[in-house]
């Protein structure tokens, strides 16, 4: 009984001390807002941001943004992981072709996709082609040079051990190879997720004509700071809300060992 | 198939200008213990890796007939399978997931860890790890073992214990074996025969049968003797009542 009374001490905790800390911004907030130190069309009060939320959750634009910028950001990053993690795999396995490609995977890495929107927009004009193809630059080049580097990393004993046991061939990958490079897979799918859930923003702010970025720069436009402050906060939830759905993937027991050891 | 699972006839092995294996030549009949000691970096991993045939010697031949398994110094369970599905790995060629499944239990049985078949190598201390390694590599139809250092990363009691119980898991599942090991103990408490090697370029230097059957306890007379006759080849042990006799004869002149 004592344990689960701590347990429940610890859930309240963990539940209301970050609570506390809101609630003491949003009253720090209020009393800059109230001191006028800033200029009325500069910081809007937290009161104009709840009614301008209501406003947008009743025209139903928030919520046909939020499904844009997510739908552009699944294509963009599943694309990336659906190429990156074969040829990473390819990559990882063949020291030749590593020689030959890292510098150039290298460059790309780190090259700003941001870079790349006035040719986005070339190409591909504005709209849903230009953003998926912007994320897709975000994400691609990391998963490659993630799973290229684990792959190159399992330790030579597993094949050892795979080939003691009669495991070639499609089996070998399937069963030795993948599984032992799933916990780094895993983690680099949620750093990318989030570098892909950044780069959307920026990417509709200049090639979109919709989504979470457009109307961030829609209200910047109609000097709806109100709204601004409303479209902030959803794309920060939805970032931390990506996040802890990645998360669970690292709670599947046979990747556990990747995060324990 | 012939009575010499394993032949070595002549085996060299050198890696650039680093000659570590020179001219070896060594059969191990079916069904025998051979134990191989010799000091670190003398080349056993490089002999044991020769036998399995995940390396080819640079002059010699290598005769081996039955399909080979081997127990890795570091950790070869595969981490992402639970302990049952690593000893089953040794089971892939049962059809019936029935029978795996009762075998798998059996082996779990053998190796005393009833109970732990869902656990994850992570989960697991280093000795109940090795005897999941032993499971693994005796489950099944296997003809030879290498073991390469099976136990050097357990502390002493540990050891112990599984040195017996490797034996018994022999006794219940013959295998022929080549144990490769720095701990002379180890060597003389399980082999049949035992194989010293020199320091590099390793060269069999000296060899002992041990007739005791297994298992067998630590301080058996004939372990103790072949640890003894063992490290007096090394020059580390003396005849001490003949030293002694000595060193007396050299005071009273
Ligand atoms: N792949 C390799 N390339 C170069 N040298 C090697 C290689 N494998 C082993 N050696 C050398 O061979 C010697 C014996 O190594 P090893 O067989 O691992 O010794 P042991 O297992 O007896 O400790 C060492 O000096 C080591 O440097
Ligand atoms: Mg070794």
């Amino acid at each position: 009984m004592a344990v689960e009374t701590t347990e429940n001490t610890n859930a309240a905790k963990s539940f209301l001390l970050p609570l506390v800390v809101v609630v003491a911004l949003v009253a720090l907030w209020t009393a800059v807002w109230a001191s006028g130190a800033f200029h009325e069309s500069a910081l809007p009060s937290p009161i104009a941001v709840m009614r301008g939320f209501g406003e947008e959750l009743k025209s139903g634009r928030l919520i046909n943004d939020l499904i844009t910028s997510l739908f552009r950001v699944s294509c963009g990053f599943g694309l990336a992981a659906a190429l990156g993690i074969p040829l990473g795999l390819w990559l990882g396995q063949k020291l030749s072709a590593r020689i030959a490609f890292l510098p150039i995977i290298n460059f790309f890495r780190n090259l700003s996709p941001l870079a790349w929107i006035p040719f986005a927009i070339l190409w591909f004009g504005v709209g849903d082609a230009s953003a998926i193809f912007l994320i897709f630059l975000s994400a691609f080049f990391p998963v490659i040079l993630a799973t290229m580097a684990a792959v190159a990393n399992i330790p030579t004993v597993y094949f050892r051990v795979a080939q003691n046991y009669g495991i070639n061939g499609l089996e070998r990958l399937t069963q030795v190879t993948l599984p032992a490079i799933l916990p780094q897979i895993i983690t680099t799918l949620r750093v990318t997720a989030g570098l892909s859930w950044l780069v959307v923003v920026a990417a509709e702010m200049i090639a979109g004509r919709d989504g979470l970025g457009f109307a961030v720069m829609d209200s910047r436009n109609g000097l709806r700071t109100d709204l601004l402050v409303v479209e902030m906060i959803v794309i920060g939830l939805i970032g931390v809300a990506l996040d802890r759905l990645l998360v669970q993937l690292t709670k599947i027991q046979s990747v556990r060992w990747g995060y324990e050891r | 198939m012939s009575s010499k699972p394993l032949q070595l006839e002549k085996v060299s092995r050198s890696f650039g200008p680093v000659e570590v294996l020179r001219e070896i030549s060594l059969s191990i009949a079916r069904g025998e213990f051979v134990a191989v000691v010799g000091p670190s970096g003398c080349g056993k991993t490089t002999l044991l890796n020769l036998m399995s045939g995940f390396d080819q010697p640079s002059s010699g031949l290598i005769a081996r007939d039955g399909q080979v398994r081997m127990v890795y110094q570091q950790d070869g369970l595969f981490p992402w399978l639970t302990v049952a599905e690593n000893i089953a790995l040794g089971l892939r060629h049962l059809k019936k997931q029935q029978e795996q499944a009762r075998q798998t239990d059996e082996l779990l049985r053998l190796i005393r860890l009833e109970g732990f078949e869902s656990h994850y190598p992570h989960q697991l201390s280093g000795g109940m790890r090795q005897r999941v390694e032993l499971a693994r590599a005796l489950a099944g139809q296997s003809d030879i073992l290498l073991l390469d250092e099976p136990f050097s990363a357990l502390d002493y009691l540990t050891r112990l214990r599984l040195r017996q119980e490797l034996a018994r898991l022999l006794d219940e599942r013959p295998r022929t074996v080549a144990l490769v090991t720095h701990d002379i103990e180890e060597a003389a408490q399980l082999a049949d025969r035992v194989i010293v090697l020199s320091e590099r370029p390793a060269q069999i230097r000296y060899e002992l049968s041990i007739a005791v059957k297994r298992p067998r306890d630590l301080t058996h007379p004939e372990v103790v003797s072949a640890i003894h006759c063992i490290l007096t080849e090394l020059g580390i042990e003396h005849d001490h009542e003949r030293a002694a006799g000595k060193s007396l004869a050299a005071l009273t002149e």
